[in-house]
């Protein structure tokens, strides 16, 4: 198991490499498999997209790069690192992954700097604010860092639970499905501000969506999961 | 939510009159007779009073109360924390059995563990014994165990009994907490300890504040098992300066000490309820339990079990083993035991109907006052304070009103000495009060799922206001109303102080006879009497682990997609 890099370090962006990839959960009835021969490749720096229908396995295979679902065939890599295959797993907390949730999920108990500066705790006390700062000015939210959770709108909330995911400078950044819970307008608004966002820090990025302007909107990369795999990945044209 | 929905009944439809209202009003203030003059006493008594329990009673028993609440508090955070997260956060062997299975301590009062340990511990008993003989000892003076009497004995005893209060607690929040904020926290470089640490434990800290306040307002409840244990803390103070000494004065001035405690720990509870939004503040997917595999997976069976065997499974064959042993040797029941049965049931029943009625009438008036009154909830507020009045406090405060009332109807009516507390009247009117929380918490909960348009769909068909709550809201509130009834008369069946202080002469409860039998120290038939309350103690810990910690969504979790 490697220790998790300190952040202050600005891990450069990873590639991404997945071969042969087959996820299952256990049911009563035994191992129902949701993804198998998924195969994907995303240069360093560039943002990649999932797109496909509810309960196609998306989601799956991101909570598989970023550590919280075992692989039962094939292998992920995150730059040179074996990150999971079935005889390997390398911990979430030291993957240097970042994972930004459909559902946000800001820590209710603490206000929006606390919720940025969560990942930071290796840093010294003046470095840890500092890059708060940086990453409360960058998603736009600098006069936001006392509001807690429940005080911000829901296009508030998406754009910290961006900073918290970014404030570590993770090798890789997943967005499960971010743009979901907002209205169209906001969600348009947003969508290209986060590429943006995420182009400025030259991020390697996975979005998941199932909306296919979206995703067209912002990825260099897109597949269409079917059945478990990954068809027709492609680069988009800017 | 009784403010709103009754806000939305037309003036006409509004079903409750003045008397409701009056009635819950006059309940809660029943509720608040006892502080009141407690207070009165304590106050009216002379200068002198104070100085001598500030010099010599006060210091030494509020010491013993303040260590004995820190440690039992200490102690049930952790088993009570640790053993929430152990089930919720991790797979195991006989897990599920477990999840239930660590509230079963909550079937024990404190001084039943207390009589099974002192005895089970004794140096010439078979714990000691068998270890004597596993070490080649021939006798207690070549070796024994320290002395459970102690202040480290009554903590641990306490400790066992206690720790389900924050279990339950803590389970239910951590059952509510959505796994994507551990995941969150791991995804930012968190260990599994770290996520607990930083994320769990500090959203689940009101639901924590709540369980320990209970657990501690228990433990100043508690007399049988410190007098047992040879702690004297304030419990203990009230009731040997007023039966001892015969000072009433200086136990309500003692009370009063104790209820400037009880009052730091219901701000606390009450502090803790105020933030539990915590719990669900977002979208729900359950934390998902991590299959330990084995000597981790046996190490957690053996850590989750041990709570267990000690809070409950020790004492509880212990008693069983020495029930058996009594009856199978001839020695029956005396006839004592069975009127002390028989005494328990109808005490308990008696409080039953009360607290019920009682809390039956303050809910319905609550629910309907909102539009009219500024402040609704406040009778059911003031009429749910009883049970952080501990019993000793409760009976003294009841007491001179209790003698007033008793007198004045003497003279009235021409009966022979005190009429009220010879029926037994007092009593149960201070178990009433003592346990009202749960009818008035159950019903009002019952009430808030009933829809206003079943009241007015009544009302337009012809019935009366008392009407519809009779053939709509009765029935409907059946469930609400069983499980309430249940709580209540458990609890009575279990209740020593308030019992042991306000009983008519000759009156004897399963729990007064336990305790006179361990004062005596003779446990002939106190174990068959401890047998008995625990057993009617396991229904309510069913109806919990049935109703409170239910487990589909937890193990049945879905799927992520």
């Amino acid at each position: 198991m490697s220790p998790p890099l300190p952040p202050d370090a600005r891990t450069a962006p990873a590639d991404l490499r997945i071969a042969r990839l087959r996820l299952a959960y256990d049911t009563p009835r035994g191992p129902h498999t949701v993804v198998d021969g998924f195969d994907l490749a995303l240069p360093a720096g560039r943002i990649g997209c999932l797109l496909g229908p509810s309960g196609c396995g998306k989601s799956t295979v991101l909570r598989a790069i970023a550590g919280f679902e075992p692989v039962r065939e094939g292998e992920i890599h995150v730059g040179e690192r074996l990150v999971s295959s079935p005889t390997v797993h390398v911990p979430p907390e030291a993957r240097q992954v970042g994972l930004m949730f459909q559902e946000y999920a800001l820590f209710p108990h603490l206000d929006a700097a606390g919720n940025v500066g969560f990942g930071l705790r290796r840093l010294p006390r003046a470095a840890r604010r500092q890059r708060v700062r940086e990453m409360l000015a960058l998603v736009g939210l600098g006069d936001m860092a006392g509001r807690y959770p429940h005080e911000l709108s829901g296009g508030q909330q998406q754009r910290i639970a961006l900073a918290r995911a970014l404030a570590p400078a993770p090798a890789l950044i997943l967005l499960d499905e971010p743009f979901s819970n907002l209205d169209g307008a906001t969600r348009e608004r947003l969508t290209a501000e986060v590429r943006d966002i995420l182009r400025a820090a030259g991020q390697t990025a996975v979005l998941v969506t199932h909306n296919a302007a979206e995703a067209r909107a912002m990825a260099d990369f897109v597949g269409v999961m079917h059945g478990g795999r990954l068809k027709d990945w492609t680069a988009t044209q800017d | 939510m009784p403010g709103p929905l009754a806000s939305r009944l037309p003036a006409g439809l509004r079903p409750v009159g003045p008397l409701w209202r009056g009635a819950s009003v006059l309940i809660a203030l029943g509720v608040l007779a006892p502080v009141l003059s407690l207070a009165w006493l304590a106050a009216g008594s002379s200068l002198a009073h104070w100085t001598h329990l500030l010099a010599h009673v006060l210091p030494s028993a509020a010491l013993n109360t303040a260590v004995l609440l820190a440690g039992v508090g200490a102690m049930v955070l952790v088993i009570g924390t640790g053993c929430a997260w152990l089930v919720t956060a991790c797979d195991f062997p006989t897990r599920r059995v477990l999840h239930w299975a660590l509230l079963l301590p909550l079937a024990m009062p404190t001084y039943i563990v207390a009589f099974a340990y002192l005895d089970l511990l004794h140096p010439l008993g078979p714990v000691q014994g068998v270890l004597r003989w596993m070490l080649g000892y021939d006798s207690p003076r070549q070796w024994r165990l320290p002395d459970l009497r102690t202040m480290a004995g009554a903590i641990f005893v306490l400790g066992l009994v206690l720790y389900p209060y924050v279990y339950m607690t803590a389970r239910a929040m951590f059952m509510t907490q959505p796994a994507h904020l551990l995941e969150a926290a791991r995804s930012l470089g968190e260990t599994r300890w770290g996520a607990f640490r930083r994320v769990a434990l500090p959203l689940a800290r009101p639901a924590l504040a709540v369980g320990v306040s209970l657990a501690l307002l228990e433990t100043l409840n508690d007399i049988g098992a410190s007098e047992f244990l040879g702690v004297n803390t304030l419990t203990v103070a009230v009731y040997t300066t007023w039966i001892t000494r015969s000072d009433l004065a200086g136990a309500a001035q003692i009370a009063c000490a104790m209820l400037a405690v009880v009052v730091m720990l219901v701000l606390l509870e009450q502090h803790g309820r105020r933030h539990q939004r915590f719990g669900s503040a977002q979208r729900m997917r359950a934390i998902r339990p991590r299959p330990l595999q084995g000597a981790a997976a046996w190490g957690a069976c053996a850590l989750g079990w041990l709570p267990v065997l000690l809070g409950f499974a020790a004492p509880a064959a212990y008693l069983a083993w020495e029930s058996y042993k009594r009856l199978s040797l001839g020695g029956g029941v005396s006839a004592g035991l069975v009127a002390s049965l028989a005494n328990t049931i109808t005490l308990a029943l008696g409080v039953t109907v009360a607290a019920v009625l009682a809390g039956l009438v303050v809910a319905w008036a609550v629910r309907h006052t909102a539009s009219t009154v500024r402040t609704p909830r406040w009778p059911a507020r003031l009429a749910s304070l009883g049970y952080a009045l501990p019993g000793t406090v409760l009976a003294i405060g009841l007491l001179t009103p209790a003698l007033g009332l008793d007198a004045l109807l003497a003279r009235s009516l021409g009966l022979p000495g005190l009429p009220l507390m010879a029926a037994g009247v007092v009593l149960v009117a201070a178990c009433a009060i003592r346990f009202l929380a749960m009818p008035v918490g159950g019903i009002e909960a019952g009430l808030a799922r009933i829809p206003p348009a079943l009241e007015q769909a009544a009302r337009s068909l012809g019935e009366t206001p008392l009407g519809a709550l009779r053939r709509v809201h009765l029935p409907l509130l059946r469930p609400a109303l069983a499980a309430s009834a249940l709580l209540v008369f458990v609890d009575a069946m279990k209740e020593l102080p308030a019992t042991l202080l306000l009983r008519p002469a000759n009156f004897d409860t399963l729990a007064t006879w336990l305790y006179a039998e361990a004062a005596r120290g003779t446990y002939e038939e106190g174990a068959i009497a401890a047998l008995a309350i625990v057993v009617a103690g396991l229904l309510p810990v069913a109806w919990l682990a049935r109703t409170q910690l239910a487990l589909p969504h937890v193990d049945a979790l879905p799927a992520p997609e």
